[in-house]
């Protein structure tokens, strides 16, 4: 015996008391099944056939969403789905073979539809055929003897009024994905459960969805219901308010036309989002129902995109536009005097390279207000090399562009606010003076959506406050009998001098209302609008293929104080003192003669 | 003396025990869930992915000498509490009562680790620190904080089931290294005193649902619609199963929609019904082969640092494979643990292949020593 064996004996002797009691532990364990599975086999063998207990799932009601005056823009209409619970069909084919001709398909269109079912288990229906008519109900229901394991559901099924409005917006609903039940805001779900799955319908899909019913029911042979044992009723979700105003949001998405584009329309005051507009759309109704893989593949590889939010997902060069803020940065750094000229002869030379002016002919002696009423490219130029790139890019993201606004939808794009450290991280090189030259015009590798254009301008023309585009107005909450409003949040608050804002705006009303102003087709008899048009440069332009310039228009008005504020992009629409202001304008005149005159 | 043929050092009865519980497990998850969710990778797929993973786990636990691993504990178990206080830190951002932690797209359970490191913590404390006439109860404080902390970090999740498993293994293993009998008398009688309000302390940490499912187990006949249901149609499962089951794919009861997790912490059900007693003799047996084997090869071990590694890690499997078979007989609460080797699950696979890896490691070793 060594003495390790010695000095251990102990803990083997432990070791062999704990082996005998785990057997006795494993001995009790299978007594335990002996008796479970031989002395009362048969009694369990009975309840496992009478078992005849379903749990059946019943879903809420989703919540229905409004606009700001009460307009229902989603709700639920009452659909019957006809389904077979496969456990219960003694001979499924015989069963399919009776059903076929009640709810007008083949035998082997209901073949493939079980066969595809994503949720194959045999005790929960498969659905067979969404939205039967009540003629087709009565035929089931009637003959339901004959047809052992065919079930009538009745549900509540998304459906948008308004169709392809505000498609992006509101966005659709759909089956939760398995990849979406790992995930956690799902892992409560159930497959098979409705959830919102793009715009407003995911955002806020939490507060609409509502908590599943169950019914514990006693079936008979057949599958059909006997009794109820016990039940816990479905819990409906909140209904919602929206800061959307439908009507102005039709205005919005005709004057857009058939055009590619975005526009968004925010409420100066407190960011409310009153419209936002994307096209080409898409109709909800269309997407919420159980699509067939052509219908989904159609819409996905439309070369269109309609999927593609482009007020929030769109990101393209802001264009001139981004003038506005150049002229607030110029003046609150104190980079320009605003009586300052400078001499504009069609361009600019530029270390080996000659920076046009979009005309020609230039613009002749130019002060500010004049570079900004005619768009005067070499004005900029000359102020953004005297700014140099960081302090733009400084400027840029202090009035929130380069950054998700923080808008209450799902996938926001940031854009790009360039930068020397951003090209040195991103493209592993040093920024040449040149380039700054282009971001001073709005164009190069600066990147903006439709939507941070309007947050950028509201913020500039609300005297530095930049507020949270917010689509969100209110909660109904039935459980609770209340509505909860929600205020405006501020960001941040950039600090500029009265004169700055005066400047700015007097330069914004004439590119509208001065002769020789690139805004002319926004003036509007009714309001005093102000606005900044732009064309950029669409990436990789050929005028050969056809692809025109992105044309922008941001406006406001009142002039004096702004009520709203209004970002137009047309994709390869050319110039945006012809394709995009024209759209603002009508916006802003739809909102002065109906929205505004209601208040 | 070293034995030229390393083949010859593996212990293949041990393997082929292991080979057959993965396979069965396979068989069952196939059967379980064969009609169900038509959508994406087969699950038995998944589990046999699991087991080639696992199997690389199992020959490092095998290859690896456990004696660097436990020279590896403590860091690995500074790292498993990291990762269960972020749990819970990810959790207050949103996560809630999730268990899991993603990164890049894979998800594991840190429990699950916490587990298996705090064993082999206190087992490299004790194999430091020998106390050849017990230990007193001065000298178990420290055991004592590093059993505690996981357990009411893991408490917190809330995951009972494993909370309850290191604390038996924790126990199962002061029991091994002996308390000094005087104080042992005197820590029962602490213990005793002491126990209402460390049930008030337990009973006040866990939530609603994990109360109700305690209460149920004691009467579940209270709720027979709500909580109690698993359990009576778990026993239903099984108890209809008979002496020769009613085959495989045939499991009727264990396909109704009530009887969740039938294919991870219900597939004992499931298999008793298809197999019955005949199948669960047998399957019980080659558990406890695989518990008496690893035991055996802990009591032959050549220092006590082996004999301490390998009983522990037997009393961990034993552990999860009894409160799991219990729990699907209606014997020991639901508590939500999965069957080793058996159960769907990637962690827990791959976590029990490596402990059992080590235990070849141990067995291996016995045999170079000499």
């Amino acid at each position: 015996m060594t003495d390790f064996q010695d000095k251990n004996r102990g803990l083997q002797q432990r070791i062999k008391y704990l082996r005998t009691f785990i057997i006795l532990l494993f001995t009790i364990v299978l007594f335990r099944g002996w008796h479970m599975q031989i002395i009362k086999g048969s009694y369990y063998r009975k309840l496992s056939e009478d078992n005849r207990v379903r749990t059946v799932i019943m879903p809420p009601l989703r919540g229905i969403i409004y606009d700001r005056n009460g307009e229902i823009l989603a709700k639920n209409v009452p659909s019957f789905d006809a389904g077979i619970v496969i456990a219960d069909t003694k001979n499924l084919n015989r069963t399919i073979r009776k059903l076929s001709p009640l709810i007008h398909l083949s035998f082997e269109e209901i073949k493939e539809r079980i066969k595809y079912a994503k949720n194959y288990d045999p005790f929960s229906p498969i659905l067979i055929k969404e939205d039967i008519s009540i003629r087709e109900v009565a035929l089931i229901e009637s003959q339901g003897w004959n047809l052992p394991g065919v079930v009538t559901i009745i549900e509540g099924r998304r459906e948008y009024p308004n169709n392809v409005l505000a498609a992006h917006l509101l966005g659709y609903v759909g089956e939760v994905s398995q990849s979406q039940l790992r995930e956690v805001d799902y892992s409560s779900e159930l497959p098979g459960r409705i959830i919102g799955q793009n715009g407003i319908e995911k955002e806020y899909d939490s507060l609409l969805r509502g908590r599943v019913g169950r019914k514990n029911i006693e079936v008979d042979a057949s599958g059909h219901e006997r009794q109820i044992l016990d039940i816990s009723e479905p819990i409906a979700g909140d209904n919602i308010v929206l800061a959307i105003d439908i009507g102005l949001q039709r205005a919005a998405e005709d004057a857009l036309g058939d055009r590619r584009g975005a526009v968004v329309v925010l409420d100066s005051d407190t960011g409310e989002v009153l419209a936002l507009a994307s096209h080409p759309a898409y109709d909800p109704n269309v997407l919420s129902r159980r699509l067939l893989p052509s219908v989904w593949k159609k819409i996905a590889e439309d070369p269109g995109h309609p999927l593609n939010n482009r007020a929030i997902q769109g990101t393209y060069p802001p264009g001139s536009v981004f003038k506005i803020l150049m002229a607030t940065a110029g003046l609150e750094g104190g980079y320009i005097d605003p009586g300052g000229r400078i001499a504009c002869s069609g361009g600019m030379q530029f270390g080996n390279r000659f920076y046009r002016d979009w005309t020609s002919v230039g613009h002749g002696s130019v002060d500010l207000h004049k570079a900004i009423t005619q768009s005067c490219d070499v004005y900029f130029y000359q102020l953004g090399n005297r700014m140099q790139i960081d302090t733009i890019a400084n400027y840029a993201m202090q009035f929130g562009l380069g950054e998700p606004t923080g808008i209450d939808l799902p996938s926001e794009k940031k854009g790009l606010v360039p930068s020397t450290q951003w090209k040195l991280n991103a493209r592993k090189e040093r920024w040449y003076a040149g380039e700054t030259l282009s971001v001073a015009i709005g164009q190069g590798y600066l990147s903006v959506t439709p939507l941070q254009q309007a947050v950028m301008v509201n913020t500039v023309v609300n005297s530095g406050s930049l507020k949270r585009p917010r689509v969100l107005k209110g909660i109904i909450s039935d459980k609770e009998k209340k509505t909860y409003e929600f205020s405006s949040v501020e960001v941040r608050k950039i600090d500029m001098k009265e004169s700055t804002l005066k400047n700015i705006k007097s330069a914004l009303h004439g590119v509208v209302n001065e002769p020789g102003g690139t805004g002319g087709a926004a003036r509007s008899y009714l309001i005093d609008v102000g606005g900044k048009t732009g064309t950029a440069q669409a990436v990789g332009r050929q005028s050969v293929t056809g692809l025109n310039d992105h044309a922008w228009f941001a406006a406001f008005a009142p002039v004096d104080k702004p009520k709203i504020t209004v970002s137009v992009l047309v994709e390869h629409g050319g110039h945006g003192g012809s394709a995009a202001a024209p759209v603002a304008k009508k916006i802003i005149e739809e909102y002065f003669k109906t929205v505004n005159s209601d208040e | 003396m070293l034995k030229k043929n390393p083949l010859a050092l593996i212990d293949w009865k041990a393997l082929a025990i292991i080979a057959v519980i993965l396979f069965i497990g396979v068989l069952t998850i196939f059967s379980a869930t064969y009609n169900s969710s038509g959508g994406g990778i087969p699950l038995y797929y998944k589990q046999a992915g699991w087991i080639a993973i696992g199997m690389v786990f199992f020959f490092a636990g095998a290859t690896i000498d456990y004696q660097t691993i436990a020279k590896y504990a403590y860091p690995l178990y500074a790292v498993s509490l990291l990762l269960l206080v972020l749990v819970m830190v990810i959790g207050r951002s949103g996560f809630g009562a999730q268990r899991w932690l993603s990164v890049g797209g894979f998800s594991f359970q840190p429990s699950e680790l916490a587990k298996l490191a705090t064993v082999l913590a206190i087992t490299r404390y004790f194999s430091d620190y020998p106390a050849r006439y017990g230990y007193t109860v001065k000298e178990l404080f420290i055991p004592g904080v590093v059993i505690a902390i996981p357990v009411l970090l893991v408490l917190k999740q809330p995951d009972l089931g494993t909370a309850l498993v290191i604390t038996f293994v924790s126990l199962g293993l002061i029991y091994l290294v002996r308390i000094r009998s005087k104080f042992f008398g005197l820590s029962m009688l602490i213990g005793i005193m002491t126990f209402p309000f460390l049930w008030q302390l337990f009973w006040e940490s866990l939530k609603g649902y994990q109360k109700i499912r305690l209460m149920t187990f004691v009467n579940p006949m209270a709720d027979p619609r709500g909580t109690g249901y698993h359990i009576i149609q778990s026993k239903i499962a099984v108890g209809s199963g008979g002496f020769m089951g009613k085959g495989l794919f045939e499991s009727t009861q264990s396909h109704l929609n009530f009887l969740p997790a039938r294919h991870t912490d219900f597939i004992f059900s499931v298999f008793s019904e298809e197999w019955g007693f005949i199948g669960l003799a047998v399957l019980m047996l080659l558990y406890l082969g695989l518990i008496t084997w690893g035991l055996d090869t802990a009591i032959k071990s050549r220092d006590r640092l082996g004999m301490l590694m390998g009983s522990s890690l037997v009393c961990l499997f034993t552990c999860y494979c009894l409160i799991n078979i219990g729990m699907t007989l209606g014997i020991v609460p639901v508590v939500g643990i999965p069957l080793p080797l058996m159960s769907y699950g990637g962690t827990s696979l791959i976590t029990t292949l490596f402990s059992l890896g080590i235990l070849f490691n141990i067995k291996k070793k016995r045999y170079l020593f000499s």
